[in-house]
């Protein structure tokens, strides 16, 4: 293997544990060697290789959750010096140190830095976002979509369902029902669609429902911290007056 | 409506600002004249609002079960928010929180201006009349006098940075440039307001409000 270590250099992480969903979370140090260019997740890999403590006692492996490594999948999302983020993104040599990791607790915990995202998915299903064209016949193409809308739509469809979003919102958490951000957007992209459209209503009634868009209290958290650039404020804003105008029309009998 | 948050939620918004904002801004001007007219002027802005038709529904359905279901459901609201902004310190996320705060000390100042001043007279201790009076009881005591300032500065901060949201959760101001020039006009909104509302506190505790019950009196009999 090239030596890649450079002499003495380290990094140092204070990661926050838990065993299981139910236990106390508790803070271990470590210190590994440093090596150009690593990744917070190049970092845990280190710590699994050699799991030693800062005091040279062994310990438990870290564990975590990482597919794509490179910030498409959303699966290595966690707190990052305090800012939720991708691991796999987040390079050591941009990090202050000691790097604190610790999970996303607004979801919940399944062993250290591992996080159970089901609610995310939960609300894409309850807000039906996808294009329902299965069918017994072929029903030959849809509509096609304006380019300029298309444009737009695109940088909808980056969202990986991270839970930044929901991390970083203060009304997303025990006492609050909010769905949060990701799925109204999600709402958005697909209502925008020109087939999708066809089923906007459904969409829209599930967002006005128990634990739908009213939750949102425009702390706009949410569009500074996804990792996509989404302009999620703009879509909760946009789905406001959708709903609003379903609203009315319901009342009036449109 | 049952068990639909969505409702209540929309309910609570609307009632924000109608009628509840409107009455804030009505409040305001009426004050003021106590400034610009003194307490002849403040007389007649009081007498003026007393001769609308239907008083006691007026302030029953416009005022008090607006104001009672906003606040009670609101305190709910701010009870399901938590505080992130010492992770995420966006103006944004402060103003977040300050709404939830300066509805929670709006929600104890109104009670208590309400109970000094409107409830006086329910219980006949003080008459129409001799409102600009009690108002300088109150304001020429420096210990009032200041509370009275930051109860008015949370109530018109609440309000201005609501509808700000409100133009937001009604699909009214959409994209990032819209909700930038709205919240200029929001914070236009909180200084003009706030002016108007300190002013006539200062107004309120000069002397000539002392005499303003027998003023007023001379007012009514002349008029
Ligand atoms: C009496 C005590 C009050 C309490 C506890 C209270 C509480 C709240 C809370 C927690 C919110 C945030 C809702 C959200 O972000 O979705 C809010 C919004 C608002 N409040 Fe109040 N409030 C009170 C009085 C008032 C008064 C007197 C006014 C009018 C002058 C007012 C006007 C508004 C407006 C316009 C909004 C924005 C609605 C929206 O977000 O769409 N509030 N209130
Ligand atoms: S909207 Fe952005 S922050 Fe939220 S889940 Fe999607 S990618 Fe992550
Ligand atoms: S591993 Fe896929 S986003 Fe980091």
């Amino acid at each position: 293997m090239a030596q890649t270590t450079v002499a003495n250099k380290t990094v140092k992480f204070i990661i926050t544990r838990q065993d299981t969903p139910d236990s106390k979370p508790y803070t271990e140090e470590f210190e590994i060697p440093y090596r150009a260019n690593m990744n917070v997740i190049s970092g845990l890999m280190e710590i699994q290789r050699n799991p030693k403590k800062v005091d040279g006692a062994s310990t438990a492996p870290v564990c975590w959750d990482s597919n794509c490594l490179e910030e498409v999948c959303g699966a290595c999302s966690m707190v990052i010096n305090g800012k939720p983020r991708q691991a796999c993104s987040a390079l050591v040599d941009k990090l202050e140190q000691p790097i604190r990791l610790e999970p996303m607790r607004t979801f919940p915990v399944v062993r250290d830095l591992v996080i159970n995202r089901e609610r995310m998915f939960g609300a894409l299903k309850r807000v039906k976002a996808w294009i329902p064209i299965d069918g017994t016949y072929d029903l030959g193409p849809g509509p096609r979509m304006a380019e300029t809308k298309r444009q737009w739509a695109y940088e909808l469809s980056k969202c990986m369902t991270c839970g930044v979003c929901l991390e970083s919102c203060p009304n997303v958490n025990d006492r609050n029902s909010f769905i949060g951000p990701a799925a109204i957007s999600q709402v958005r992209l697909f209502n925008a669609h020109p087939t999708g459209e066809m089923n906007q209503e459904e969409r829209l009634d599930a967002l006005m429902s128990d634990g739908g868009i009213e939750g949102c209290g425009n702390s706009q958290n949410c569009v500074r911290s996804c990792p996509k650039g989404i302009p999620l404020t703009t879509s909760i804003a946009a789905i406001n007056k959708d709903t609003t105008k379903h609203l009315f029309k319901k009342w009036l009998g449109v | 409506m049952k068990g639909n948050s969505y409702f209540s939620r929309k309910l609570h918004s609307l009632l924000g600002i109608i009628p509840l904002g409107g009455f804030i801004v009505v409040h305001g001007l009426t004050n003021y004249q106590a400034f610009e007219r003194g307490p002849e002027g403040f007389e007649q802005g009081v007498h003026l609002i007393n001769s609308l038709p239907l008083i006691p529904l007026l302030e029953i359905f416009g005022i008090y079960l607006p104001l009672l279901f906003h606040g009670i459901y609101g305190l709910y609201v701010a009870y399901q928010s938590n505080s992130n902004t010492g992770r995420f310190q966006y103006g944004r996320n402060w103003a977040f929180t300050a709404q939830r705060v300066t509805g929670v000390m709006t929600f104890v100042f109104v009670f208590w201006h309400v109970y000094q001043t409107r409830m006086q007279i329910y219980l006949g201790n003080i008459t129409h009349e001799e409102l600009g009076s009690t108002m300088n009881h109150i304001a020429s005591n420096p210990v009032y006098f200041v509370l009275y300032v930051i109860g008015v500065l949370a109530a018109v901060f609440h309000f201005s940075n609501g509808l700000w949201a409100f133009l937001i959760s009604w699909g009214i101001t959409i994209g990032p440039k819209a909700q930038r020039i709205s919240s200029y006009i929001c914070m236009g909104v909180f200084v003009i307001l706030s002016a108007l509302f300190i002013l006539s506190l200062i107004a309120f505790s000069g002397d000539e409000f002392k005499e303003a019950a027998s003023a007023a009196l001379a007012f009514t009999n002349i008029g």
